[in-house]
């Protein structure tokens, strides 16, 4: 599986080397090289610095042959541009994408992008343990 | 019209004066609070601080009755993102969105913003127009059949001046609407219409063909 990541933060990064570990090839784009400290050492794919709302960068990714593209950045609204560019645009298969607002979230999820809010999510959990 | 404007920089703020004086119902949402202090010192408490991508926001002014939402915030996803939340969540009808990457115009039409605005891509044409050596300008997009409206400038150089509209091999897909010469008055150009040399051609065509017809004006 050809997978593209934009955001080499914590997740994106334990993204990576998971799927990495399991033998896909993957790519992650950030904006700074020295996000890319969270990358395993024996990481096998390519590490891109760029921005990932550019349509260039994203060509340069692969992201035309791409089968997945993961967005994690810290930006709500820069995770929603670039996963709409990559699926609406480039037709990547498979798109998901990292929503910390919740209204955002639901809002996106209803318009057919693939969406994640950790917030609600962690606060789900976090009742859970209360309860526990 | 009530217009709600997203942004309180130096565009919002002239934008939000220019639509205020003109009678308009406006609201600004700004994030910066001292931005937002002096919008509502100079222009009246029209500005609310906070984010224009928040549906609460957005409801709080009353999203649902606005006929037009403008994004003009400094970064270009921002501005996507206000006018769709707009759009797909308070029906907004019109929703324009500010772009800094020229790239991004076609994406954004794309993704379904109504209008956009590029100021690089303004400026871009504004020079161009100013430099008189620069053979063509854009004068108008017209968007839905991909047409443009150019400028062809004809130098005392070409070797098309003398010879007629006829002669030369214009692509298909082009018209010719208008040629000025200097300080006489604009003509219609037929087929004997004879090139001289400062002549300005005002055309519509095709933005792929845009190219061949400013060769074949100019003899290149």
């Amino acid at each position: 599986m050809k997978v593209v990541i934009m955001g080499c933060g914590r997740v994106g990064a334990q993204l990576t080397k998971i799927l990495d570990a399991e033998g896909n090839s993957v790519t992650i784009i950030d904006l700074d090289a020295y996000s890319f400290r969270w990358l395993p050492p024996n990481f096998q794919g390519t590490a891109l610095v760029g921005n990932g709302l550019d349509r260039e960068v994203l060509k340069k990714a692969g992201i035309e042959t791409a089968d997945v593209f993961v967005v994690v950045t810290q930006g709500d609204n820069r995770n929603l541009m670039a996963a709409q560019i990559a699926k609406h645009i480039f037709h990547v298969p498979k798109v998901v994408c990292r929503i910390y607002d919740p209204l955002r979230q639901e809002l996106y999820s209803s318009l057919g992008l693939e969406t994640i809010s950790p917030t609600t999510i962690f606060a789900q959990m976090l009742r859970e343990k209360i309860e526990s | 019209m009530y217009i709600i404007v997203i942004g309180g920089g130096r565009v919002g703020y002239y934008l939000t004066k220019a639509l205020l004086s003109e009678g308009h119902e406006v609201v600004i949402v700004e994030q910066n609070a001292s931005h937002c202090k002096v919008i509502n010192d100079e222009l009246g408490g029209v500005c609310i601080r906070g984010d224009g991508c928040e549906t609460a926001i957005l409801a709080e002014i009353g999203t649902g009755r606005a006929d037009m939402l403008i994004a003009v915030t400094g970064d270009d996803e921002d501005n996507l993102v206000s006018c769709q939340v707009a759009k797909h969540k308070f029906n907004v009808a019109r929703t324009v969105a500010g772009v800094r990457n020229p790239q991004n115009e076609a994406i954004f039409r794309q993704l379904g913003i109504d209008v956009t605005v590029s100021s690089t891509n303004v400026i871009l044409e504004r020079i161009k127009e100013e430099v008189p050596t620069h053979p063509l300008t854009h004068l108008l997009t017209i968007r839905d059949q991909g047409l443009e409206l150019v400028e062809i400038k004809i130098p005392a150089e070409s070797k098309t001046v003398g010879k007629q509209i006829k002669e030369l091999s214009l692509p298909e897909g082009a018209r010719l609407a208008l040629i000025i010469h200097q300080s006489q008055r604009p003509k219609m150009p037929s087929s004997e219409t004879t090139i001289r040399a400062e002549d300005r051609v005002i055309a519509i065509t095709s933005a792929d063909l845009e190219e061949e017809l400013r060769a074949a004006l100019r003899g290149e």
